[in-house]
């Protein structure tokens, strides 16, 4: 079954970079990404642009529209993802608690549907 | 069966379909050997069928399929292990709290949705939309059927508890079937809960249930005249208390407590101890019981509790005092659906001298519709009232 952890934090949670902190959340993101992969559960995963980097796509009437954001009143923004494949949900939940994310913020853990024939 | 279908409503609907087949078989050839294996076997069977049409389908049915095609078929019954993984998963920390009780409830314990409704004082409506919510997260966001590792047991120890606890409370006291004491409930509450003992003995709470559970069952042959109507724990015969279970019960409560561990099965286990250590009715520490749900305040300040400890502290410093507690409960809106409430304010009231506040208390109590057993109590009490002789009040 496939999931997806979508990684949320505040701008200022979670160490400084430059700091030693700092280096050592990116081995904790390393190791945990290892983790996954040598189990063989890791389809994809990657941080993201923050959201002043973000284009908003809509169509309306058949017309596309485009805007700046979003720019959410939400605290926490959507900083990264990983896509698992796993047998079931607490094994994703045990991948997912060694993502940093959970520590600094938290991870949101969802299924994706599973499309039938029809 | 449900963890071989990995989705509970599918395992149902074969259930049920198995059974049937079940009642045409039997009546044309007679009971087989082993009538549960019978019926597993058959309900599994037919959840293949299922599965092997859907598994056309990626994912986890032809996962499952496969699973259970290797785990097939003895026709050997639900093993105990099969039923502890499906209480875990009813009582996963990713459903939400209110629905794993509920769950479990309909699922484990295949209480009718009405009961468990008046069990956790909720509309019906909403524990039905919980029940179909829940089962439906299970199925969509791949929560096995299985008993978690040992490191993951404690975070899901607390749920699991509960639910066996209501289970136990509900056929303790059951509603609207007309029986004092529902044995089948009760029974298959020890069963999960000495189940859960044998998994994780050294967990304190777990042997506080247990003991609990066993104390409290002891007094069952009690609890029932032979019209069937509630007989008070005061009043109980008490050599028919079942002196195994109160001895058993007695022992594990001393080891959990040894353990320096305290939480509130333990402690209702020793409440319930204290009422098996009385001879009689009023050789009862009712100090201590008070002192008890005191403690027990503590880890659960729920309104019920507030209430045993009002009758406590009505028997240990007389009927006003605990009356006092038990006024300030009645105007809390949501307790004021709970029948022993208002039954145990009238019992006080009576014993003020308070007859007809009294009666309008047991009229209260009536009204909202309690268990057959506990309206013939209230009538007779009521009875009792009006032929009573003028009121003294009790000091």
């Amino acid at each position: 079954m496939k999931y997806i952890a979508l990684l949320y934090g505040e701008p200022d949670a979670g160490p400084a970079p430059g700091t030693p902190e700092f280096m050592q959340m990116l081995g904790e993101f390393q190791s945990a990404t290892t983790a996954m992969a040598d189990a063989g559960v890791l389809v994809d995963s990657s941080p993201l642009q923050p959201p002043q980097t973000a284009t908003t796509v809509r169509v309306r009437d058949g017309e596309v529209q485009l805007s700046d954001g979003p720019f959410a009143e939400i605290k926490e923004q959507l900083g990264g993802y990983y896509i698992l494949d796993c047998e079931d949900l607490d094994t994703a939940l045990r991948y997912a608690a060694m993502i940093p994310s959970a520590k600094y913020g938290s991870v949101e853990v969802r299924p994706a549907m599973v499309m039938g024939p029809h | 069966m449900a963890q071989l279908a990995g989705d509970l409503s599918l395992a149902e609907d074969c259930a049920q379909e198995a059974c049937a087949a079940a009642v045409a078989q039997w009546q044309r050839d007679g009971l087989p050997a082993n009538p549960g294996g019978w019926v597993v076997t058959v309900a599994r069977r037919r959840a293949l069928d299922h599965l092997r049409r859907e598994s056309a389908r990626p994912g986890k049915e032809r996962e499952a399929v496969h699973e259970w095609t290797a785990a097939e078929p003895d026709g050997s019954a639900v093993a105990g292990d099969d039923q502890l993984a499906l209480l875990f998963a009813c009582c996963h920390p990713a459903l939400d709290p209110a629905s794993r009780v509920t769950l479990t409830l309909r699922v484990v314990c295949g209480l009718p949705t009405a009961s468990i409704a008046r069990l956790l004082l909720l509309p019906e409506p909403t524990v039905a939309q919980r029940i179909v919510r829940a089962k439906r997260k299970i199925r969509d966001a791949g929560i096995r059927l299985r008993v978690p590792d040992p490191g993951e047991r404690p975070a899901r120890l607390a749920s699991v508890l509960r639910a066996v606890y209501l289970t136990f409370t509900e056929g303790h006291s059951p509603h609207g079937t007309g029986a004092v004491v529902r044995d089948d409930l009760c029974e298959e509450a020890l069963r999960l809960a000495a189940r859960l003992h044998r998994l994780m003995p050294d967990e304190p709470e777990v042997t506080g249930l247990l003991a609990l559970i066993l104390l409290t069952s002891a007094r069952s042959a009690a609890r029932a005249d032979q019209d069937g109507a509630l007989v008070l724990l005061a009043d109980q015969d008490r050599s028919q208390w079942d002196r195994g279970r109160l001895a058993e019960g007695r022992s594990l409560v001393e080891t959990a407590l040894a353990q320096r561990r305290p939480g509130p099965y333990q402690l209702q286990a020793a409440i319930a101890a204290c009422h098996a250590d009385a001879a009689t009715g009023s050789d009862t520490d009712w100090r201590q019981i008070a002192a008890l749900y005191g403690e027990l305040l503590r880890f659960d300040p729920s309104p019920v509790i507030e209430a045993n400890r009002a009758v406590a502290v009505a028997y240990a410093e007389g009927p006003a005092a605990g009356l006092a507690i038990l006024d300030t409960l009645a105007a809390s809106s949501r307790l004021a659906r709970w029948p022993q409430l208002h039954i145990a304010r009238a019992a006080l009231l009576a014993r003020c001298g308070r007859r007809e506040d009294a009666v309008a208390a047991y009229r209260d109590a009536l009204a909202l519709e309690p268990a057959d057993a506990v309206r013939q109590h209230i009538t007779s009490q009521i009875t009792a009232l009006a032929a009573a002789p003028a009121p003294t009040e009790e000091t």
